[in-house]
């Protein structure tokens, strides 16, 4: 008994020692370069319609989404010149080592026909690594709607590898403006995310200012000069029906709607002081948020619709204030030097975009909700007007070049810049283009 | 009778030797090893692999041989040609090597009075982000991100002395997978983003096998982005392979946990 007692004890002492405890390492870090993916070019079924191979539909489906993707920089889509395999054998079984080779990481395939005039388009996300397929779907609509099915295609895939919402099924509402500096003429305009399908709302007859969408539907909020009177209107984007919420004594402001779209807020400037307001736009009833002496204008709701932002000199410069939704509790939250003005608050609620004219630069920003955290994304000679993607990633602006005594050299443009504050990216126009706003996603 | 007394005092003597070899190494405190700086090097091992004392170490070893030789067995010493780093510095570590090396190369610009604190004021009073912070606000929040990585973690103590790798080896092996891992940026940062995988390993680094352990929760709703998470830890992991391991030791590494958190980086 002793000697077996004697031998476990050996035994402990010697393997325990010898025998391995599971390895643990722990991976904190990573690498932020945008993800190698392949997009084939979708397959066009031999029996469809002749109109879909003369317009090359699945090249130019595949175009789309890669330049989406491309854009976003978190996606670095790869040269289709290298790819090994056809597209239709790819979207079958791709042949992942052929894809491998050409270090994608990701793969999509496709493939398009018409039936009973209605186009239907598939598309595949693998995985090539793992060898599996990641998501499959299919949309049917009508032929002349392709350009916004590449769109979903590039949110699916978007949402499927980076985990958050896309923003590519979305439009932009923007003022058109055209002719000399002092006579500009600005047309309400509305396109793509991408700038495709460029539409104008208004003729150009009056002045129009900042077009702002509800969150919650193709709604939109404008200003407009008639007769020299400002007037706040809403325009229904998908029906055209126009009404005007109202004509308001003295100068009204950026008007823009609470997260619920029931209500719009703005600012009101009478005798010289500017305070802010909301009116329901069902009742028509208007509540008076803030009354102070001070200039406040640029309210921007919180998703939650708890808490407004907006900028006021009370304290002798403008700055940025977060109040309750009813007007208490006012807190100031910007302490740095210089002019902070449009805040706008994130989607996600996490972040207020603004804008900030320090020592004769414009900057756009943002920063926590508190404050903190101030990140400067992008300096320039005239720069405003930050409006967020609807998943709180990118925000786009408009940005005005120098220009001579007599307006020469004159433009107006607008730019997307995303958190990251690197991918800053010119969105082209027809026309000089300012104030932009985005929409909630279509679909 | 004799027998049983001359059995007995042998091994009495045995259990005092190995007594007073083994204990006082286990009573001995942990080695207080500096803070992990992630950059691939070359070999250290004779400075870091030092779990034993060298006495202790050459009886163990000695009597392991004589007992088993499994573990020679199972993998033997492959040669492997002495690779280049591939894995370039981040600019952190590139920074942290800079600091080290100006420390190394200008003892002198040291003040008196510096030279007296103790090694935590001196951080307190050297660290250029702080001094930097005063200066432009912006700074403050990197200022706290730098104190904050210098602190050596519970899990990087734990590694450090407990996984059976020497520094080198699993800084090569982190090195290496740092490159491989694309961060989904899209996630949540006030979730947890901890993916832990579990990897069976070929000697020559090829991956058998691996698996999610908290499987379950990449059907739990609400935790959509889990799966994405987990799903691009594989990804690493497969681009990666084969890994880095060391050219010997199979056994100590044949399975490997790899505990992906995204926590650090998105968070800023």
């Amino acid at each position: 008994m002793k000697n077996i007692l004697f031998l476990i004890f050996l035994f402990i002492v010697f393997f325990a020692k010898s025998s391995f405890a599971l390895i643990e390492i722990d991976i904190t870090r990573g690498n932020l370069t945008p993800l190698p993916v392949a997009v084939s070019p979708l397959h066009v079924e031999s029996k469809s319609s002749e109109v879909l191979k003369e317009i090359k539909v699945g090249s130019e489906i595949s175009i789309i989404i890669e330049t989406n993707l491309l854009r976003s920089g978190l996606f670095n889509p790869l040269e289709k010149d290298s790819f090994v395999q056809k597209p239709d054998i790819a979207h079958l079984k791709p042949r992942f080592e052929d894809w491998k080779l050409i270090k994608a990481q990701a793969l999509v395939t496709g493939k398009v026909n018409i039936t009973n005039d209605k186009l239907k388009v598939e598309f595949r996300l693998w995985d090539v690594l793992a060898a599996k397929e990641m998501i499959a779907l299919a949309f049917t609509t009508v032929p002349t709607n392709w350009r916004r099915v590449a769109h979903i295609i590039s949110d699916k895939v978007y949402k499927r590898l980076t985990g958050e919402e896309g923003y590519f099924d979305t439009r932009i509402i923007y003022v058109s403006e055209e002719g000399p500096k002092n006579q500009r003429i600005k047309k309400l305009a509305i396109m793509d995310q991408d700038g495709a399908n460029t539409k104008y709302l208004t003729l150009g007859n009056e002045l129009v200012l900042t077009p702002r969408f509800n969150p919650t539907n193709q709604m939109v909020t404008y200003m407009s000069f008639f007769r020299n009177l400002p007037r706040v209107y809403l325009l229904d984007i998908e029906t055209g029906v126009q009404e005007v919420v109202g004509d308001f004594p003295g100068m009204t402001f950026a008007p823009r709607f609470s997260p619920d779209g029931k209500k719009i807020i703005m600012s009101f400037a009478k005798g010289g002081n500017s305070d802010i307001f909301t009116m329901n736009l069902e009742t028509r009833e208007v509540e008076k948020i803030t009354d102070h002496p001070a200039i406040d204008t640029s309210p921007s709701y919180s998703p939650d619709g708890k808490y407004i932002c907006f900028n006021s000199d009370r304290s002798g410069y403008q700055q940025i204030y977060v109040m309750r939704s009813d007007g208490s509790d006012v807190k100031r939250i910007t302490f740095g030097q210089g002019i902070y003005g449009t805040p706008v608050w994130s989607p996600r609620g996490d972040l207020i975009a603004f804008t900030k004219m320090y020592q004769g630069s414009f900057y756009i920003g943002v920063m926590r909700i508190d404050g903190s955290g101030e990140r400067l994304l992008t300096e320039n000679y005239y720069q405003e007007a930050p409006s967020w993607s609807p998943n709180g990633r990118v925000l786009i602006f408009y940005r005005e070049t120098k220009s001579g005594s007599q307006g020469e050299g004159f433009s107006a443009t607008l730019w997307s810049i995303d958190l990251t504050g690197y991918n800053e990216r010119l969105i082209e126009t027809l026309t000089d283009a300012s104030d932009p706003s985005w929409s909630s996603l279509l679909n | 009778m004799t027998k049983s007394i001359f059995l007995s005092t042998i091994f009495h003597i045995i259990i005092i030797t190995l007594s007073a070899i083994s204990f006082p190494y286990m009573l001995k405190k942990p080695i207080d090893l500096p803070p992990i700086i992630s950059i691939e090097l070359i070999q250290i091992s004779d400075i870091t692999n030092i779990p034993y004392a060298a006495k202790a170490r050459k009886i163990l070893d000695k009597i392991k041989k004589e007992k088993e030789r499994i573990v020679s067995e199972q993998a033997p010493p492959k040669v492997v040609k002495k690779e280049k780093p591939d894995a370039i510095p981040l600019p952190e570590d590139v920074k942290k090597q800079k600091k080290i090396k100006t420390k190394k190369q200008n003892p002198k610009k040291i003040e008196s009075e510096i030279k007296q604190a103790s090694e935590f004021e001196k951080k307190e009073l050297f660290d250029p982000d702080q001094i930097a912070a005063l200066i432009d606000k912006s700074k403050v929040e990197k200022a706290e991100t730098t104190r904050k990585s210098d602190k050596l973690t519970q899990s990087q103590e734990k590694n450090s002395i407990t996984s059976g790798l020497t520094l080198s080896e699993e800084d090569a092996l982190k090195a290496q997978i740092f490159g491989c891992w694309s961060i989904p940026l899209g996630l949540p940062y006030n979730e947890n983003l901890l993916v832990r995988i579990k990897l069976k390993l070929k000697s020559d680094g090829t991956v058998i096998k691996s698996e999610i352990l908290d499987h379950a929760r990449m059907n739990t709703p609400g935790q959509g982005f889990y799966k994405v998470l987990a799903e691009s830890a594989l990804r690493a992991v497969r681009l990666c392979q084969p890994l880095r391991v060391p050219t010997t030791g199979y056994e100590r590494w044949k399975d490997l946990q790899l505990n992906f958190d995204a926590n650090e980086m998105l968070k800023g």
